[in-house]
């Protein structure tokens, strides 16, 4: 079973990035300080979570810091005993 | 005034930071009325030279239109200078009423409201109409006042890839229980010059009970057969909830925008839109030239018709030399070159041989796309077009790109 990180990063290669767009993502790759993830998008990579994991992330947690690299989402899916 | 001087410092290093980043912007003064051919200092100060406008959005050649300067000067002489009122206490006039009225029946929608600038539409009704409940779906590549339109907005956003339906659509299946959706689009996006898919659009908003905003700023006057916009050309007339455009661009260029649409939601902006609510209208001069506007092109379509027939010129002549372009059918024609110093370099080039066109580049564009972008006018007269098409064919050889591929260009300049 693929891992947790591997399902985000793939979520996030999928739902962000454009076809012809080479841009190289990996777990510590800046997703929304890094212009791949713009503020108005990142509705999609939470609910993403929300509907994977049956978890609630409440909207203080979702901060752009919180969910700025996959590693960050990792670290904050821990604390609903996600991974 | 006190400006101390470690404040100073602070934007003097901002400012610097921008002029090495390569994206500090400099003005070209222009010494000519708006036209296809204008006289540009360049850089400011210099002697001014004679060139082929070619970035304009001058589209139906109207900014200096005698029929139109005509009106303007009647309406100035008629209905004065300024207004010095917002519209709800005593800064409306009965032109403003006509303009609206005129500006519904060309849009083909239900009631029109004006504001200062498409931007300030733009940045006004989202915050008008919508609340927490809502949500708004943007094309990523959707114009930037749209998305300040959307921060001042307190409703969800999410976006989809462009002009992407299949990812559209699981948008609207995710966010299906917002009170309201509202799918968010401009007409013909202003880099690429494609245009948005608005009849499958359509189906998807009727599908998912959402409505459709069209920002058809770079349409309005020319796109469809009769220059209604976007909307005419998709076979969608009367379909759009809510469309924001520009008398700053087309329709005689000079400034203004207006949200028209569904009766209410027209209605929610008079009643709570910022930029309506506390700023100015548009002068009355400027009303009256856009009422000749809008008069003279319900009249007869020759001015959408020529542009088109530029349009195609430009494109097949551009294609037959070698030059790479963002398929399409709009008067906007992005020259591919795909490096940032290239589309500058060869822009300067350009300009020497007497022709204006700007390079765009990250992060105006996304990186590695850099491009000239070319803007075709129904005042362009066809000999306009052959020498600026020839300057672009001279300045190919020099860079020595025509008839290479992405691929080789990139090989050759870097992206």
């Amino acid at each position: 079973m693929a891992e947790t990180k591997d399902i985000i990063l793939d979520y996030v290669k999928r739902e962000y990035l454009e076809e012809d767009d080479d841009r190289e993502v990996g777990y510590d790759t800046p997703l929304i300080s890094g212009g791949i993830v713009d503020s108005f998008s990142m509705v999609s990579l939470k609910r993403f979570l929300e509907n994977r994991y049956s978890i609630q992330i409440p909207d203080a947690k979702a901060s752009p810091e919180a969910f700025d690299t996959v590693n960050n989402i990792l670290d904050l899916l821990k604390e609903f005993k996600v991974g | 005034m006190a400006f101390p001087d470690q404040i100073r410092d602070i934007f003097q290093q901002e400012l610097e930071g921008l002029r090495e980043a390569g994206i500090f912007k400099e003005e070209r003064i222009i010494c000519a009325p708006q036209d296809s051919e204008i006289e540009v200092e360049f850089p400011a100060g210099s002697e001014s030279k004679r060139v082929i406008n070619m970035c304009a959005n001058n589209y139906l050649g109207l900014s200096s239109h005698p029929e139109v300067i005509e009106a303007a000067r009647r309406g100035l002489d008629a209905r004065g200078y300024g207004m010095s009122s917002v519209r709800f206490i005593c800064g409306t006039q009965d032109i403003h009423k006509e303009l609206e009225k005129k500006l519904t029946e060309f849009l083909g929608t239900e009631d029109t409201i004006l504001f200062p600038s498409c931007m300030d539409a733009n940045a006004g009704v989202f915050e008008a109409l919508l609340n927490e409940s809502d949500v708004m779906i943007s094309d990523r590549l959707v114009h930037a006042s749209i998305v300040d339109g959307m921060r001042l907005c307190k409703a969800q956003t999410d976006t989809f890839k462009h002009s992407d339906m299949g990812h559209l659509e699981e948008k609207l299946q995710l966010h299906a229980s917002a009170r309201v959706k509202v799918i968010i689009t401009d007409g013909s996006f202003s880099m690429d010059g494609d245009l948005a898919k608005l009849d499958q659009i359509v189906s998807l908003a009727e599908k998912y009970g959402a409505l459709v905003f069209l920002d058809d700023s770079h349409a309005s006057g020319f796109i469809g057969k009769t220059g209604r916009g976007t909307h005419e050309h998709c076979g969608v007339m009367g379909k759009i909830d809510i469309i924001t455009t520009t008398l700053g661009k087309a329709l005689g260029g000079a400034s203004g925008g207006c949200v028209s649409g569904r009766g209410e939601l027209v209605e929610m902006c008079r009643q709570r839109a910022r930029p309506y609510l506390f700023s100015n209208t548009i002068p009355p001069v400027v009303v009256s030239g856009a009422i000749a506007v809008l008069d003279l092109i319900s009249r007869s379509t020759e001015r959408r018709d020529k542009l088109e027939e530029n349009t195609d010129f430009w494109r097949k002549g551009l294609i037959e030399a070698g030059f790479i372009l963002k398929p399409g059918e709009t008067p906007i024609v992005p020259v591919m070159l795909f490096n940032a110093k290239l589309s500058q370099d060869f822009a300067r080039e350009l300009f020497r041989e007497g022709v204006y066109a700007v390079g765009f580049f990250f992060p105006v564009v996304p990186k590695g796309q850099a491009r000239i972008r070319t803007q075709l006018s129904a005042a362009h007269e066809r000999r306009q077009l052959e020498k600026a098409l020839d300057a672009f064919i001279k300045a190919g050889k020099k860079f020595d790109v025509l008839g290479l591929s992405k691929q080789e260009i990139i090989e050759k300049y870097g992206n």
